[in-house]
């Protein structure tokens, strides 16, 4: 009886929390397609705020899709040979560098962006340019990028696979190649689904390190919040919400593929 | 075989890590080190490190956040602590479904939770509509300290959830049977050794919870609170006052604190970790 009504009260307090997350995302959907939100939905169903935000604010879900693709480019150069690396080495100097990687991720956005615009803020080239913003989300995602692709490949036994290799004479980058690289799949897809996500949904730095030209999504969800009617900011959560999907759903996907793995 | 550790090996191995170093270097180390300088070169110069310590309004800001951040990690654990328990023992029809809505603002940023609090508890907030038809009242506080910590509440409990659930699973449940068969109830088996096997989890969410809330500018942002969270005074000296000087210090103050927090969260979680094993 006891456990029984434990059962319950969890459920409830399970319930209650999913509700919580989910009612808001709901209200927000519908808002966005409403003639009128106070009226409620007897106003009418409309696709009016959609295209407004689409034709006012395309340029920004434009241009963040771009800066998650470069960034998605940058960190797979730079992070899946510097995982190999850490992974291959596992010396004590290594501890150090994943502990550097980690710091842009431990100290607050602000920090960062207010560090780069005091460094090279006067470099107006570079603070006009959208380039300034992917420093910031490469410095913020190639963490997430390393340690999924260096925890894919400390669980296999890469020390014996290269020696194996070694000894029928594949050089070093032969056998990053053929050996790493292949072994690493998993982590490196979901590493990038990651790195993605977190490009397109970066806000505290890009507020900051963004110039009227260079507005990214996250930053005109935040201009439509404070300067807009309901329904306008409802309808530019709604294509956010649509953007980032197939993104959440192909994270759990890839989070599925690894733990099924042997 | 050892694998000789030629000179090609070695350079291959330089020329992986030396992009990513250079990188870190130029980007973050230097302007971090620059940042130090400018905190120092306002009228008061290296004064003004202290002064920030001294300053009644500036430590009144640096306790609210403290304290919203950790009432944040306290609701979050518990929340997220019963929910992921519950997912993780039971199986039911729904539950996938659950879990995917439980997760699905894991990829939100702060604004966006901002918006989700003001749908919630705004002007033409679902609450307050609700408390107009049963008080005729019209219950308002997305733009309040309440309104932020539902804010980062929401916010911190997709990830918290996903580390109990893993955590959870790799529990011995054998030690629980131990408990159960020599008579100890549910609470005493939940406190003593459901509770000190998540304790690590427990911990590293905890600290990762309250490190983002110390940073969070987002949702706060969205609110407009009046509440000045350190993010928020950061944020106005720079723009607003064009302090560079005084956001710089304030910036470096909250860098360390959060850092600090999530260093000793990982020493503790490493030892208790250590003491179980």
């Amino acid at each position: 009886m006891k456990r029984a009504s434990l059962f319950w009260l969890q459920l409830a307090v399970t319930l209650l929390t999913c509700a919580f997350v989910t009612v808001p995302i709901l209200l927000s959907l519908t808002a966005g397609v409403t003639e009128d939100y106070r009226l409620g939905l007897a106003s009418g169903l409309t696709l009016r705020w959609v295209e407004k935000v689409a034709l006012e604010y395309g340029d920004t879900i434009l241009r963040s899709i771009g800066l998650a693709i470069a960034c998605l480019s940058v960190t797979l150069v730079i992070g899946v040979p510097l995982a190999y690396a850490l992974a291959r080495s596992g010396q004590r100097w290594t501890r150090w560098v994943e502990e550097l990687l980690m710091l842009p991720v431990a100290i607050p956005g602000l920090a960062t962006a207010l560090a780069l615009i005091s460094a090279y803020g006067t470099w107006s080239g570079l603070r006009t340019s959208s380039l300034f913003i992917l420093i910031g989300h490469v410095l913020f995602t190639l963490p997430f990028m390393v340690r999924s692709v260096l925890a894919v490949l400390t669980a296999i036994d890469l020390k014996t696979l290269e020696e194996g290799a070694a000894s029928l004479g594949a050089g070093p980058w032969r056998r990053f190649t053929s050996i790493a690289l292949p072994n690493a799949r998993g982590g490196i897809l979901a590493g990038s689904l990651m790195v993605v996500t977190l490009s397109v949904g970066e806000f505290n730095m890009t507020w900051l390190l963004h110039t009227p030209f260079t507005k990214t999504l996250p930053v005109g969800l935040a201009d439509a919040y404070a300067s807009l009617r309901l329904e306008v900011a409802s309808a530019y959560t709604l294509l956010f919400l649509l953007l980032i999907l197939p993104l959440l759903l192909g994270l759990q996907w890839a989070a599925k593929r690894l733990e099924s793995r042997p | 075989m050892a694998l000789p550790f030629s000179l090609q090996n070695r350079l291959v191995l330089v020329g992986f890590i030396a992009p990513a170093l250079i990188l870190l270097g130029a980007f973050f180390l230097l302007p971090l080190g620059h940042l130090l300088l400018v905190g120092a070169s306002g009228p008061q110069g290296i004064a003004t490190y202290g002064a920030i310590l001294t300053n009644q309004a500036y430590l009144w800001s640096l306790g609210q956040t403290l304290l919203v951040s950790a009432a944040t990690t306290a609701i979050t654990l518990l929340i997220a602590g019963i929910v992921g328990l519950f997912l993780q023992r039971n199986r039911f029809p729904g539950r996938g479904l659950l879990l995917a809505l439980l997760t699905f603002p894991l990829a939100f940023p702060g604004v966006v939770v901002g918006f989700m609090v003001i749908m919630l508890a705004g002007r033409q907030g679902l609450i307050g509509q609700v408390s107009l038809w049963l008080t005729d009242e019209k219950l308002v506080f997305a733009y309040s300290m309440a309104g932020l910590l539902m804010g980062y509440v929401y916010f911190s409990i997709p990830r918290t959830l996903l580390t109990v659930i893993a955590a959870a699973e790799k529990l011995d449940p054998k030690l629980e049977e131990a408990a159960r068969s020599l008579g100890a109830s549910t609470a005493r088996v939940t406190w003593d050794v459901v509770i000190p096997g998540l304790k690590p989890a427990l911990i590293s969410s905890g600290a990762l919870c309250f490190a983002t809330a110390m940073g969070a500018f987002g949702t706060a942002f969205t609110l407009a609170t009046r509440i000045n969270v350190l993010p928020m005074v950061i944020y106005t000296e720079f723009t607003l006052q064009a302090n560079m000087a005084l956001a710089a210090a304030l910036s470096l103050v909250l860098g360390l604190v959060t850092w600090g927090v999530l260093a000793l969260a990982r020493t503790v979680a490493g030892a208790s970790v250590a003491a179980g094993a």
